[in-house]
């Protein structure tokens, strides 16, 4: 038995029956990340005693048969969540020495779930990138090509999983760093609704658009761990005051009779025809599974990209402006004066993204610009949300590409931001709106896996999910994965 | 600096800082209270570490609910928070949770006493927002230390409309808003600790011009004596450097209490541009009607209701209603008094006569008083019912003051009864006539004021205790024959 | 969109980000062009439109006013780079500056 190709119900089911300990499980991820991460580098931090620490306490709990519902099944968090006692960087210089006194709310959730915590992934610094290339703690590797970008900025969650060093990852989404990488590794990444998953203790980059969720192999795996995270949280403002929603229960429905978007704004963009060929593929899968397909316009989607790189810029200058030097985090050398400190620990603490976005934020938020950029952007914003809320009166869910090609390599867009930016076109609105979305893979070019994207109505993860495993029912493009 | 003020008029705008006296903080659950060890009360929501969020303490709503109707303003519903962008080493997050356009309390009054008579200050309005930690400058080989503890902190600043014009006014309209966050109980309003601090707005004009002139703000203001001194400091530099030929610069000033001027602070490279925007870890507030009507159930009795009741109920003067309505504390003492006594006048007098000579003696607050209002109660009522006089009264005072002992005790264990026997009082009066015949021969014969002199003695044989009424009766009737 | 030199060091300034001089004209550039991936929002009539500052269509949740933290110094000194006394040592402020 291969451990690292099992999913998490039949890891479950493996620990159940006494096939393996999770000790076992956890000490064989612990093992492939040593033997090939030094490659990849998509962990930050192994945390391997804590990590069989907690295994061997899962395992006593099987014996004692009170196992918990997620009991001893390896995880990979992000290092964008806190954790009690452990180094957590967000990827960057300005936190590279930062052991959170607190753990956030998600990794509780699945803590107390029994998951086992592998170690931290890497990211672009504070969540900014698609390319996972900002990363203080070096870039990332694809694993279907080490020479390609595993995408971003959940780069690290997304890589570790596709090579199987971890079974599944946390991550998080503030305009695609959950969809893009999942899209551009061959995995299935599910983002939320806007206050399904407690941002507490979630780094936050752009706080009205961030939204924490999951990358794993499967629909069903991601329903499983997405199930665990989600539900209110008092100690975030912004959390939906609801329950976890079941995600596993209509997982096998039919999707009979239920109607997919296709909005035709996105397609009147120029895609590359593999992209194309790809996705008409899907939607002919999805008709023999007897859904409906219809057109539906977006008619200001256009506007997505400048509202966003307005307004996740504009909070996000705010967001990063505690990191000051004083009471945690990298401090300067030497400051002369209280602005020095404040001016040199920011210029070297952060890589050149961030303070591109720091700027352009502080710049939109400034006395003159307010008005024709933050606030221009927030009623465009509205726009796209309005469209969406129109959209789906009609549909169940909206289909289009995840991204707009396969993996590119290694340093091809750093030098050009907006072309970077361009990666996350497909993925933006969703955040804008609030709205639950994924990725799934749906085919391959030049050895390179590409993903398709279901954007749902608020609160409807489970119908998502459920488009989305009935998929993976009838294809087989979610169980490729590449040789490392 | 000598000006002339005649021909000039002040405008001034007060911004007042009043912490309110929560619990917990406003955005986090750790402790307010005051004077604890540095940063032993500031928990990680009040260091901003990575990833914490504001979460709304629900009590501030009400205060501000509260003082918005004491204001006679509007509750604005929604009201939302803002984040006002600034760095500086106290202020953890880089930003201020503040309130921009959807204020909580908004366009209220409130009427102040001037030495011309009623005057309305239209106040602009009240927002919530979190205060900041302390930078403190001594010894640390040249450094500064950062102290969180009061960082988060509620604080509602109340903003008045320009429309105070002199340094009285001022203080009257600061003595005011104390008096209601007072009895509101929603601050302590100790100016000393910085639970209340006020900003003052100030520029001049020429009498009878329309447009304002170049105002300043002057800052770290401490007590409502330096209010006046440092707004009156600024309206003379002001026209002084107006009358020299100079120009006013915008500018925020430091009010310094050991030379009582003002000073500009140390200007910056760059303006400051605060950068407001709808902050996104919190969602706007909807106050409902039930919320609001379940706050106003609580409101208590405010000062000029009070004092109006005072009059009514109790008779007193509008000017003793006033003094002893403006301190909650000391109006409360007062009921407390009276129902016991049941005299109001006399409880008044007392409270404000003897017993505040002996507070402002030892400086010591109503709520300090070393007699309770139930033995001033007592006290008065002994009057009263005639059982001591009031000059005994003013004895057994005194050892109230520094005793544990009952105001009966006292009377009984000293034989301080007054003396209201027909009998004993007239061989007493017999007494002092008998001896004193030359003044007895000069009263008679036409010297009328020497009656004093022979009431005098009478209580002087009486030890004091003999009734006062009684003795100027009989003394007259056995005067005359 | 163009930014002067002197734009770009208020703004810098504001965020609290030295930039060095020979490395100004390259993030001009940079965030020229980004500035004119805005001017596409101008071509939306929001005439109509209420600004959105948030996904939810909810009202805020309270808390109670209870203490629930306790202190934890100790612990939150540790990530400090620098402290004494139980405080967090900075350069000297000056009073007022701010």
């Amino acid at each position: 038995m291969e451990l690292n190709k099992l999913s998490l119900s039949e890891i479950k089911i493996g620990l159940e029956k006494g096939d393996f300990t999770s000790t076992e499980l956890t000490s064989h991820y612990l093992e492939r990340i040593d033997k090939h991460d030094e490659q990849l580098n998509s962990f930050i931090s192994v945390t391997s005693d804590h990590a069989l620490e907690q295994a061997k306490a899962a395992d006593q709990r099987y014996k004692n048969e009170d196992a918990l519902p997620l009991d001893g099944i390896p995880i990979a968090h992000k290092d964008i969540f806190c954790t009690k006692g452990i180094l957590t960087t967000c990827g960057s210089r300005m936190l590279s020495n930062f052991e959170s006194p607190y753990s956030a709310t998600v990794y509780e959730k699945l803590d107390k779930q029994g998951m086992v915590m592998l170690g931290k992934t890497n990211m672009d610094e504070f969540a900014m990138g698609s390319s996972n290339e900002t990363s203080f703690f070096g870039k990332v590797k694809n694993p279907w090509n080490q020479d390609y970008v595993p995408g971003g900025s959940s780069g690290g969650s997304a890589a570790c999983v596709s090579a199987e060093l971890a079974p599944v990852a946390t991550a998080t989404d503030t305009g695609g760093s959950i969809r893009q990488p999942a899209s551009l590794c061959g995995l299935t990444g599910i983002k939320p609704t806007y206050g399904r998953v407690s941002r507490y203790g979630m780094i936050a980059f752009a706080s009205s658009l961030d939204q924490g969720g999951v990358i794993a192999r499967s629909a069903e795996d991601a329903a499983l761990v997405l199930e665990a995270m989600s539900g209110h949280d008092p100690k975030d403002s912004t959390s939906l005051n609801l329950d976890a929603p079941d995600l596993t229960a209509n997982l096998n429905d039919s999707i009979k009779g239920m109607k997919i978007g296709l909005p035709k704004e996105f397609f009147d963009r120029e895609i590359p025809s593999f992209v194309e060929n790809s996705i008409e593929e899907a939607i002919a899968v999805y008709k023999d599974l007897g859904a409906e397909i219809v057109e539906v316009s977006l008619k200001n989607i256009n506007l997505s990209l400048p509202v966003y790189y307005i307004i996740a810029p504009a909070e996000c200058s705010a967001n990063l402006s505690r990191y000051d030097g004083v009471r945690y985090g990298y401090r300067c050398e030497d400051p002369e004066n209280i602005e020095d400190l404040f001016m040199r620990t920011r210029e070297e603490g952060f890589g050149a993204e961030v303070k591109r976005r720091i700027l352009i934020g502080t710049y939109a938020l400034s006395a003159g610009y307010y008005d024709a950029y933050y606030l221009k952007a927030q009623k465009c914003r509205q726009l796209v949300a309005n469209d969406f809320n129109e959209a789906f009166k009609n549909v169940d869910v909206i289909l289009s590409p995840t991204t707009p090609g396969t993996s590119f390599k290694a340093g091809e867009k750093t030098n050009d931001p907006i072309e970077m930016y361009l990666q996350d076109i497909f993925t933006i609105p969703a955040n804008l709106a609030g709205l639950p979305g994924l990725s799934i893979p749906c085919g391959e070019h030049n050895g390179l896996p590409l993903g398709m994207q279901l954007v749902g109505n608020s609160l409807e993860e489970a119908k998502l999910l459920q488009f989305a495993h009935s998929f993976q029912s009838n294809t087989n493009w979610h169980k490729k994965m590449p040789n490392i | 600096m000598s000006v002339n003020l005649d021909n000039w008029e002040a405008v001034i705008g007060l911004e007042i800082h009043v912490q309110l006296s929560t619990k917990s903080k406003l955005f986090s659950g750790a402790s307010t209270d005051f004077g604890a060890l540095p940063n032993t009360q500031a928990c990680n929501i009040d260091l901003a570490l990575p990833g914490v969020l504001p979460v709304l303490n629900e009590e501030v709503l009400k205060m501000a609910i509260k003082l918005g109707k004491a204001l006679n303003a509007e509750i604005n519903s929604p009201t939302s928070f803002a984040r006002k962008n600034y760095f500086y080493p106290d202020s953890p997050k880089g930003y201020q949770i503040s309130q921009m356009d959807k204020p909580i309390v908004e366009t209220g009054y409130l009427d102040i006493e001037t030495e011309e008579g009623k005057k309305r200050i239209g106040v602009t309005r009240a927002h919530l927002e979190e205060d900041a930690g302390k930078s403190l400058h001594d010894d640390f080989e040249g450094q500064s230390g950062i102290d969180l503890n009061r960082a988060g902190t509620p604080l509602l600043e109340i903003v008045s409309e320009p429309e105070i014009n002199s340094p009285q006014e001022a203080v009257a309209y600061l003595k005011s808003i104390h008096s209601i966050i007072r009895y509101l109980d929603i601050s302590d309003g100790n100016m000393a600790e910085g639970s209340m601090r006020c900003d003052a707005n100030v520029s001049v004009r020429k009498k009878g011009e329309k447009d304002l002139g170049i105002r300043t703000e002057t800052k770290n203001v401490n007590s409502f004596r330096f209010v006046e001194k440092a707004i009156q400091y600024e309206i003379e530099r002001q026209i002084h450097e107006i009358e020299s030929g100079n120009k006013i610069t915008q500018e925020t000033r430091l009010y310094d209490s050991q030379t009582n001027t003002t000073r500009p602070m140390r200007s910056k490279e760059f303006a400051n541009d605060y950068r407001y925007f709808p902050e996104p870890d919190l969602l706007p507030i909807n106050l409902d009607k039930s919320f609001i009507d379940e706050v106003m159930a609580t409101m208590p009795e405010m000062p000029s209701e009070k004092k109006e009741r005072f009059i009514s109920e109790f008779g007193l003067s509008a000017y003793d209603a006033e003094l002893l309505a403006a301190d909650k504390d000391l109006a409360d003492f007062f009921e407390d008094v009276n129902a016991v006594s049941k005299s109001p006048k006399l409880s008044a007098n007392w409270i404000m006569g003897e017993l505040s000579a002996e507070l402002n003696n030892e400086n010591l607050t109503i709520r300090e008083s070393k007699v309770t209002s139930n033995k001033l109660g007592q006290l008065i009522l002994r009057i009263e019912d005639g059982t001591i006089s009031g000059k005994i009264a003013k004895e057994i005072f005194e050892k109230l003051w520094s005793s544990d002992n009952e105001v009966d005790e006292i009377i009984q264990s000293e034989g301080l009864e007054q003396v209201t026997d027909d009998k004993e009082i007239e061989s007493m009066i017999d007494e002092v006539i008998n001896s004193n015949p030359e003044q007895l021969e000069q009263y008679r014969s036409g010297k009328d004021r020497l009656f004093g002199f022979f009431v005098g003695q009478v209580m002087k044989a009486s030890q004091g205790k003999a009734n006062p009424k009684q003795v100027n009766d009989i003394l007259r009737k056995k005067l005359e024959k | 969109m163009s930014l002067s030199d002197q734009e770009l060091k208020e703004i810098a300034y504001l965020a609290r980000i030295n930039v060095k001089d020979e490395s100004l004209s390259a993030l001009k550039v940079e965030l020229e062009e980004i500035l004119k991936l805005f001017e596409e929002l101008n071509e939306a009539d929001t005439s109509e439109v209420d600004a959105m500052s948030h996904p939810l269509d909810l009202s805020q949740p309270v808390r109670k006013d209870e203490v629930t933290e306790k202190n934890e110094r100790e612990e939150l000194l540790k990530n400090a780079p620098s402290a004494k006394s139980g405080l967090f040592l900075v350069p000297k402020v000056i009073e007022g500056e701010g």
